[in-house]
């Protein structure tokens, strides 16, 4: 056991307290019953009942939904597929060229992501809208699912995909009946993250969006330049919860995930 | 064993069940199998044994088909199996490292073979049952792999591919886990097996003693070529090389010079020692260095000297190992040549005869020992 320390607290409670200071009193001021964002009058939803008869608001939060169940979706089958061709294809010419390729995007400033899709858009005559953003989603986000998939894959047996070939499987049903049901666990967390990242996403929505469909964080940012009010401390209070519990449930999942691979390894090392 | 001596090998008319034609496997510029020419015949127990790393496993993988031959061809039932994909071959494979499928019951793994070719669901039942009760799993039909021991994992991928009854069953390596009892009643099981369904196996092995037990015939390999191919009992009493004598079972190799006497060679061995003969079908030129090869439970040793014997020389025990059943006497002959002579334990270990540093006589006759010219 290590002995308390003065400093350790210290320096624990103060870089917890930047980090978590502002949205605490986002949270606390989302239920002021005042119009006034900084005078506190008392404890009351009145914030969030007034969000349920925002109508922009309320388009805004199901766009925002629909993009991200959408292109999270899109991503994470596009995702699995160039994972599973980049840990299994073998030698092929160019692969380092394209699995490094597949993972420039998440190096890649946003601002230009969503220059360049608003530049391709504009050029195929694409009218921006719900389309154009699960587009642009579904590009940045499939990086991160091919990422966390490729990982799992690396440590995956191959000798379970033959056996199943062996037992008469074509190669899809091997992948199918064994590979996707054994990395699952990698491939839910991959659309939760794909899910998250759409969520809040405010810069590469904002290039791609257009005045028929807006997202939250684009209605939000846009909404904030005209001054705080209640209502957008309310909203922020749900997003914030929307995205604890995705986080924590992709990171709940993974952990899982690799405790019972961890176990599964070494029965197997057991074995031999 | 059998009635009717099983030995389609022998039988110019019999059509082998695979054929391995001048097959040349590389990895890269490695060669792993080398210019193998080898037939093996329906409902054969066909064991291949050799050290670590000579091409067993890839020979198995050629006939499963995860692997194509580089250079050759292999042909089961005569037809070519260059295109077939591993699931349209009839053949199961059960993997060294069993590969057993993590997210199912050992119930479900042991039914997935059958669920893929279609089997209706009583049937399956049946037959899932029945490969439970073979591989004494029945306790364990509903947890899942790694919830069970090494033992009856092992257990699970042998009935996993015995399931779907194939013509061709490949075990690579089955039974290294099993402890040496139960690794006796499944070898026993499995020829059971053998005989019940007419399936053909090949089985790799480092094993020499289970490749002695269960196969019909016994391939040993060394760097990718099978030096000799012969059933268990020939293979033991008459290698065809060094190697092969040394890697099955216990063997003394006195290196000498032959000269051709009566129906076999005089054998020089030593300065000033009489030569050693054997009797032998093997052609040496005279004085062509050659290799006599004895198996150790054909030597006797007596402290007198034998009359009569075909072959005798005096030595001195250096070491005895007791082996419960057998011992075996570690004998230093004039020139500091060790040979091994075994006996059986009939008497107490009290009353021996034979203990250290005593003198005593070898001996052997003319067809206890075997010429090797390499
Ligand atoms: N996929 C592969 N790539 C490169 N070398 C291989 C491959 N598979 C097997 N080898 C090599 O071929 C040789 C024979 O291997 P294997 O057939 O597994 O031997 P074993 O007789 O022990 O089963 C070994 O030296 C091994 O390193
Ligand atoms: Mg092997």
């Amino acid at each position: 056991m290590r002995r308390f320390s003065w400093f350790n607290a210290t320096s624990l409670t103060l870089g917890f307290a930047f980090l978590y200071i502002p949205m605490i009193i986002l949270i606390i001021f989302s239920f002021n019953a005042s119009e006034l964002v900084t005078v506190w009058a008392g404890f009351s939803t009145r914030w969030y009942g007034e969000l349920l008869g925002n109508e922009a608001f309320l388009d805004a939060a199901w766009v925002t939904l629909q993009v991200a169940v959408m292109s999270s979706t899109i991503a994470t089958v596009l995702g699995t597929m160039a994972a599973t061709v980049m840990v299994r294809g073998g030698r092929f010419m160019g692969r380092t060229l394209f699995s490094g390729m597949i993972y420039a995007p998440l190096v890649m400033p946003e601002v230009i992501t969503g220059l360049s899709l608003l530049l391709l858009f504009i050029g195929i005559g694409l009218d921006r809208g719900v389309l154009t953003i699960v587009l642009a989603h579904t590009t940045f986000s499939m990086c991160y699912v091919s990422v966390v998939v490729s990982s799992r894959l690396v440590s995956f047996d191959r000798s379970l995909e033959e056996a199943a070939l062996d037992l008469g499987c074509s190669p899809f049903e091997a992948f199918r009946l064994v590979t996707l049901p054994i990395i699952a666990p990698a491939v839910i967390s991959g659309w939760l993250l794909a899910f998250t990242l759409s969520l809040d996403d405010l810069v590469i929505a904002s290039f791609t969006a257009g005045p028929s469909a807006t997202t939250l964080p684009i209605k939000i940012f846009s909404s904030i330049r005209l001054g705080v009010s209640p209502e957008i401390n309310a909203l922020s209070t749900i997003m914030i919860a929307i995205v604890t519990v995705g986080v924590l449930t992709a990171s709940i999942v993974s952990k899982r995930a690799s405790v019972a691979q961890q176990r599964d390894e070494q029965a197997a090392a057991r074995a031999t | 064993m059998a009635q009717t001596e099983f030995a389609p090998w022998n039988d110019p008319e019999a059509k082998p069940l695979i054929q391995f034609k001048n097959v040349t496997k590389r990895f890269g510029a490695f060669t792993a199998i080398d210019d193998l020419t080898q037939d093996i015949y329906a409902q054969e127990f066909f064991a291949l044994l050799g050290p670590s790393g000579c091409g067993k496993t890839t020979m198995m993988r050629m006939l499963a088909g995860f692997e194509n031959p580089t250079e050759g061809q292999i042909l089961l039932s005569g037809q070519n199996m260059a295109e077939v994909p591993p699931n349209k071959r009839a053949v199961n494979m059960m993997f060294q490292s069993y590969a057993l499928f993590p997210h199912l019951s050992v119930w479900d793994n042991i039914a997935f073979g059958l669920r893929r070719a279609r089997m209706p669901k009583p049937e399956i039942d049946a037959r899932v049952d029945e490969m439970l009760r073979l591989t004494r799993l029945e306790k364990f039909a509903k947890r899942k792999p790694h919830q069970i021991s090494g033992g009856q994992r092992q257990r699970v991928a042998l009935a996993r591919s015995l399931a779907k009854a194939p013509k061709l069953l490949l075990l690579d390596e089955p039974l290294g886990a099993l402890d040496a009892k139960l690794r006796q009643d499944t070898q026993f099981e499995l020829m059971d097996i053998q005989e019940k369904t007419g399936t053909t196996f090949v089985i790799v092995t480092h094993d020499q003693e289970e490749a002695m037990t269960v196969a019909s015939r016994v391939a040993v390999m060394d760097e990718g070529r099978i030096v000799q191919v012969a059933t268990p009992a020939e293979i033991y009493e008459a290698p065809n090389t060094v190697y092969v004598a040394d890697f099955i079972g216990d063997v003394n190799i006195i290196e000498g010079a032959a000269t051709p006497s009566g129906d076999g060679y005089d054998i020089a061995w030593a300065e000033g020692q009489a030569p050693f003969h054997a009797k032998t079908q093997t052609k040496l030129s005279n004085g062509q260095r050659c290799y006599l090869a004895i198996r150790p439970e054909k030597i006797g040793i007596a402290t007198e000297k034998p009359e009569g014997a075909d072959n005798t020389v005096q030595g001195k025990i250096i070491d005895i190992a007791y082996l419960g059943n057998l011992s075996t006497y570690h004998v230093e002959l004039p020139g500091g040549k060790m040979i091994k002579a075994q006996t059986a334990n009939t008497r107490r270990l009290s009353r021996r005869a034979l203990t250290w540093e005593d003198d005593v006589w070898l001996s052997w006759t003319n067809t206890g020992s075997v010429v090797l010219d390499r």
